[in-house]
């Protein structure tokens, strides 16, 4: 009986999570007239309050059709996101994960004071550091290109936090084994460090995946031109009217990043608790 | 050896560079800039910071987030605390991961707040899901987006959002509790109750501070989901911080943007400090 309890709980407040998941696929299969009838107290401001219901009466593939064939400026905005996102996962691995090893394995003057220095940086909002990088991207022209929301995404300091945490568990004997067979430093970081950190590495680049996926006030701000839009700014531009349409492009605008994290659910929690549990 | 420090640098060095040009330099920038005149130049001592302190639009996002935080913080952190005990229970319980059901909490990470614009048009409109469901429960209809109630549609996006994040890092500490000391304590004659608040809740707690820190970093993304239903300018107690700097943005008003970073920097160093200092008591 109590069992009977939890379990319902659990799985109720489970549900109440993911609903808005269900309520997209639905909504996405819904033809526009449903829609209209179940919404018509919303769209049209008519007595009573919009309904819903959990199977389409006739569900239809019209919406996702019309996103196919008849949105280029979808694509457009999705292939826009997928640079962005991209280009800060590949530049993390170039110059994050150097960082993270060297931080981690070597005597490096002022470390503990360069370590504060990360971690600051990494919990410091956007609000905080708009205008610094307004400052650079501006001094560099780079304002109003993709490069404006990639670079400094490339030298945020998060991820290097996480891979250091794990690099920091590699017991140091392996190392010197290493060392004594005659191994190069840069060779023991990519035989060792790399395969040995991976799944700090994955965390990282689950986690920050996510991250840019959604990203939103970077691009606000530092992207004029509506051409260089990711999805999540022309997602709340589609018309109203349009609504089985705009439910579909929302879904399909979330398939990446849900991708992403049913292949790496479980190194997104190793990640999250990297940061609260000493290993 | 060769072992010197110069081969910890040269890993280091090309991403540190990066770190710097984009970030360290520039603030130092915004740090001298918050004590100058924007339009002259001129050294101008602390005045940028007394109109910013003394600005009703940032007051009122100041007063806003605190109040967003006194109400968020506990309400996450107890909600996720239930919720990720009764899942540890039965993890113990059945010997099963329980991996699905984890996901389900954890997708909201997974969805871009873009994607909800419509969604949560649709439930907080007069009209909407929320307001039909309390009419079926006999309670009026609330305007969510145009009074008071703005506040807790950021308050439900942002628990929303952040439940599975915050019930993981709970598990973390619930699971690194060893068996044992329940069993010792139940042969003691401890009833379920006792041994939460004698055994569970005393070794958790050094996890508490930081999920403090880490929901209150977490809080200010929120701005995604205020933005995206209500645009730059939303109803008065939905208005955050980043409304206030994207509209100083737009205004170019660098000297109060500078005052405001520095403010709220030095604000958020302060929490750093403090769980540095925990995480190394914790060694």
């Amino acid at each position: 009986m109590k069992k009977a309890i939890v379990i319902t709980i659990l799985v109720l407040f489970g549900a109440l999570t993911a609903a808005p998941l269900v309520f997209l696929v639905c909504g996405s299969l819904m033809g526009s007239g449903e829609l209209a009838e179940y919404l018509a107290p919303v769209l049209e401001s008519t007595k009573g309050y919009a309904r819903w219901r959990l199977f389409p009466l006739y569900p239809t593939l019209r919406n996702l059709v019309e996103l196919c064939f008849d949105s280029p400026e979808f694509f457009q905005m999705f292939w826009n996101t997928m640079k962005i996102t991209v280009g800060i996962l590949a530049g993390q691995l170039v110059f994050g994960l150097p960082s993270a090893w060297g931080l981690a394995r070597y005597p490096i003057p002022g470390k503990r004071f360069l370590y504060f220095l990360y971690i600051l940086l990494m919990m410091l909002p956007f609000q905080v550091t708009m205008l610094s990088q307004y400052l650079v991207l501006n001094r560099l022209h780079l304002m109003d290109t993709t490069w404006a929301v990639i670079v400094p995404g490339v030298f945020s300091t998060f991820s290097v936090f996480l891979m250091y945490r794990f690099f920091c568990g590699i017991p140091e004997e392996l190392l010197e084994a290493a060392r004594i067979d005659g191994a190069g430093e840069w060779k023991i970081f990519w035989a060792i460090g790399v395969p040995l950190g991976s799944s700090g590495i994955f965390s990282a680049l689950v986690l920050q995946f996510l991250e840019c996926f959604s990203m939103m006030e970077q691009p606000l701000v530092f992207l004029q031109t509506k051409k260089l839009w990711p999805l999540s700014l022309y997602l709340p531009e589609i018309k109203e009217g349009q609504t089985g349409f705009a439910l579909c492009c929302s879904l399909v605008a979330l398939l990446p990043a849900l991708c992403v994290f049913g292949m790496g659910q479980q190194y997104l929690e190793l990640g999250i608790t990297a940061a609260a549990v000493k290993e | 050896m060769r072992r010197s420090k110069w081969t910890g640098l040269s890993f280091l060095l090309p991403g540190f560079c990066g770190v710097a040009v984009f970030s360290l330099l520039p603030f130092m920038d915004v740090i001298r800039r918050s004590f100058v005149q924007a339009v002259s130049g001129r050294f101008c001592g602390l005045e940028n910071y007394r109109i910013v302190l003394h600005n009703r639009a940032f007051l009122l996002a100041v007063k806003n987030a605190l109040r967003f935080l006194l109400v968020c913080l506990p309400l996450l952190l107890g909600i996720s605390l239930v919720l990720a005990f009764l899942l540890h229970a039965w993890q113990m319980a059945f010997h099963q991961k329980l991996r699905l059901l984890k996901a389900a909490y954890l997708v909201p990470m997974a969805i871009p707040a873009a994607s909800l614009v419509l969604l949560w048009k649709l439930m907080f409109d007069k009209h909407g899901f929320v307001n039909g469901i309390l009419h079926l429960c006999g309670i009026h209809a609330v305007d969510w987006m145009n009074t008071g109630a703005a506040f807790f549609v950021l308050v439900f996006s942002y628990i929303w959002k952040n439940l599975g994040y915050t019930m993981v890092l709970w598990l973390a500490g619930l699971c690194s509790i060893s068996p044992d000391l329940y069993e010792a304590a139940e042969m003691d004659g401890a009833g379920r109750m006792t041994q939460f608040f004698k055994i569970t809740l005393p070794l958790i707690r050094p996890l508490i501070f930081t999920i403090v820190v880490l929901s209150f970093l977490n809080s200010f993304k929120v701005f995604r989901e205020a933005y995206l239903v209500a645009g730059n300018y939303p109803q008065e107690d939905m208005y955050l911080l980043q409304h206030l700097f994207n509209n100083w943005f737009t205004d170019l008003s660098v000297d109060k943007m500078a005052a405001g970073s520095v403010l709220l920097a030095l604000v958020i160093t302060v929490f750093v400090l403090l769980l540095q200092k925990l995480w190394e008591t914790n060694e």
